[in-house]
């Protein structure tokens, strides 16, 4: 298994994307096709408070209802609104299309604690 | 295509009755500003289309005295009639709940007898039949758990632990409690693992709910050393009861350490319920536990029983009336008809049923907890899936071509396309075979034809629905021509 270099990970498989100040996350291939076809997704408002290793949303497929997991302790800024009408985009293109939010960390060394793309491929290895 | 509903065969005018005309008109009989603008768009048919049409659809009903129905987790064992003709007779089903206790004292010895049986199947202390199903009974024991933490002064025990292959409702029954959930990882034998509950453990957790045996099947044969640890932390132990099926006659949940159990009498004591209802999940619980259940209490003076309202440290009600009474009845004439051997027998084939499906089965599909399982084994089809695209889904739709309820899918989550089998104790050797058969040649099939297994099912009145466009865009009503 391989993973986009430019991205940190965390164990319940999002992903977190450095973009200047902001961090951008979304949910990886591996956890898209795990779950299977997604039925409903809720995510937060913008202006929400997130905290890192808790829900910021949830996300149910046929088999599953899971939380979304934030990397990353901050203010949501963004939101992406028309992923929640077209869920196909999570599993079709979850590296980029299928991006979630955007978080404005309060501290972005939190995301140093977190795997690379070699030991997140590993944590996906022991997990499959 | 499925059959035509009452909407579409209704012709203006038919009538199942013909009442006579009333002397005014409804303008004169009802007040203006409760008269419709317009007449309701009720179905218009005669009675033989009303009664062809629900015969047709009973017909194609899919029921446990018609199939072999393995559905995991779910204790669909055949429910004698007798059960049913007992509930159903006036005496009891048309008592009215609300009738002066000097009336029924039948009814009150029946229910204060069940308690009393299920105190001694239970190993508990105190049993209240008011919960009307298992979910219901997991909450009102948190709450009753919560009373008791209040009572000494433990406001900061708000965590309750879950282990990984726990019901989707212990985790519900958590939130709706107001507390939080911890879940926790299960060890390599797919049981909770001492060392990982021990981290676990602190001094905001109130309790720990643990299914035994769980929901892969597995007794939790550790479960003295984690009822030790689970106390020693202040916390009390919550068993999801759900599997009783397993235990009856052999192991009682009291004697396990537990503080309150939870017991579905609809599945383990047989009352019909594929159809959603009604149920009845009674809990049972410790003396010093006692005082916090559900009023009013089933209490006996001088031979005569009575409702006790006046426990002040109870929780309250928790559903209409005394529970659902019915379902107490057939329970009680299970439990009657079996008694104490019959009961512990009841428990020996459920557990040999499972455990032969499992050593026939289990040179064709993965067993990722290998070993002896309880009245359920849980198979996956991760091999199959990997060489020949069918899925745990496809094999389930396929045993309906044969006549067989398809097991439970996708759970417990920490299965790869499981299948969650649960034959019961009811079934001939001769009704396991045959699902061995079926399902050992659907594996062949997966290896010749997967594309068979892929549109299945063939042969049903509805084919292979789309589950997933059914949950994004559900129709949950007529819509009309």
């Amino acid at each position: 298994m391989e993973f986009p270099e430019d991205r940190r990970y965390t164990e319940t498989h999002e992903w977190a994307k450095v973009e200047d100040d902001l961090v951008r996350v979304g949910i990886t291939s591996f956890a898209a096709e795990q779950l299977g076809d997604v039925i409903y997704l809720d995510l937060p408002e913008a202006g929400t408070s997130v905290r890192q290793g808790e829900p910021f949303g949830e996300i149910e497929s046929v088999k599953a209802v899971s939380d979304l997991i934030s990397p990353v302790s901050g203010e949501v800024r963004e939101v992406n609104e028309p992923l929640m009408d077209d869920l196909d985009t999570v599993s079709e293109d979850p590296w980029e299309a299928g991006w979630m939010i955007v978080v404005a960390p309060d501290d972005p060394s939190q995301l140093e604690a977190l795997m690379d793309a070699a030991s997140y491929a590993e944590h996906c290895e022991e997990e499959a | 295509m499925a059959d035509p509903t009452l909407f579409d065969i209704s012709q203006r005018g038919k009538r199942c009755t013909r009442m006579p005309a009333p002397e005014k008109g409804a303008e004169e009989l009802i007040p203006a500003q409760h008269l419709r603008a317009q007449a309701p768009g009720l179905p218009e048919v005669s009675e033989p289309e009303i009664a062809r049409h629900y015969a047709t659809l009973a017909a194609q009903n899919f029921n446990v005295d018609g199939h072999f129905y393995p559905l995991g987790s779910c204790t669909m064992k055949y429910n004698p009639k007798v059960n049913e003709a007992l509930a159903a007779d006036p005496g009891w089903a048309r008592l009215h709940p609300a009738t002066p206790e000097e009336h029924v004292q039948g009814a009150l010895r029946l229910m204060h007898q069940l308690e009393a049986w299920l105190c001694a199947i239970l190993g508990m202390d105190a049993v209240s039949l008011q919960p009307p199903a298992g979910a219901a009974g997991e909450f009102t024991s948190l709450r009753v758990f919560r009373a008791w933490h209040d009572s000494q002064g433990n406001t900061q025990r708000t965590r309750v632990i879950v282990p990984d292959t726990a019901h989707g409702t212990n985790p519900a029954s958590v939130a709706r409690c107001g507390w939080t959930v911890t879940v926790l990882e299960s060890g390599d034998d797919g049981r909770v693992s001492p060392e990982a509950l021990a981290d676990a453990l602190d001094d905001d957790v109130a309790a720990l709910m643990l299914t035994n045996p769980n929901t892969l099947g597995l007794f939790e044969a550790q479960v003295l050393q984690i009822a030790e640890m689970v106390h020693d932390a202040g916390a009390l132990m919550y068993c999801d009861g759900a599997n009783m099926n397993a235990l009856l006659g052999h192991g009682r949940p009291g004697e396990m350490g537990f503080d309150a159990v939870q017991v579905n009498l609809h599945k383990t004591f047989s009352t019909p319920h594929g159809g959603g209802g009604p149920g009845s999940g009674p809990i049972g619980v410790t003396a010093e536990l006692e005082p916090f259940l559900p009023v009013p209490r089933l209490v006996e003076q001088d031979g005569r029983l009575a409702w006790d309202w006046d426990r002040p440290e109870s929780i309250g009600k928790v559903q209409s009336w005394f529970g659902n009474f019915l379902v107490a009845v057939r329970a009680w004439a299970y439990i009657r008809a079996c008694g104490a051997d019959g009961l512990a027998q009841v428990a020996r084939d459920a557990v040999l049923a499972a455990n032969y499906i499992r050593a026939s089965l289990e040179d064709v599909y993965d067993l990722p907890y290998p070993g002896a399982c309880m009245h359920e084994c849980v198979l996956s089809a991760r091999t199959i899936a990997e060489e020949t695209g069918v899925r745990a889904a496809d094999i389930a739709k396929r045993l309906l071509d044969h006549g067989i309820h398809p097991p439970t899918m996708y759970f417990p989550l920490i299965v790869d396309e499981a299948l969650m089998i649960e034959p019961a104790e009811t079934e001939t050797k001769a009704a396991l075979d045959r699902f061995i058969e079926v399902m050992r040649e659907i594996a062949r099939e997966a290896a010749a034809d997967p594309e068979i297994l892929h549109d299945a099912p063939h042969s049903t009145p509805v084919r292979r629905v789309d589950e997933v466009k059914a949950a994004r865009n559900p129709i949950l009503r007529w819509q009309g021509r």
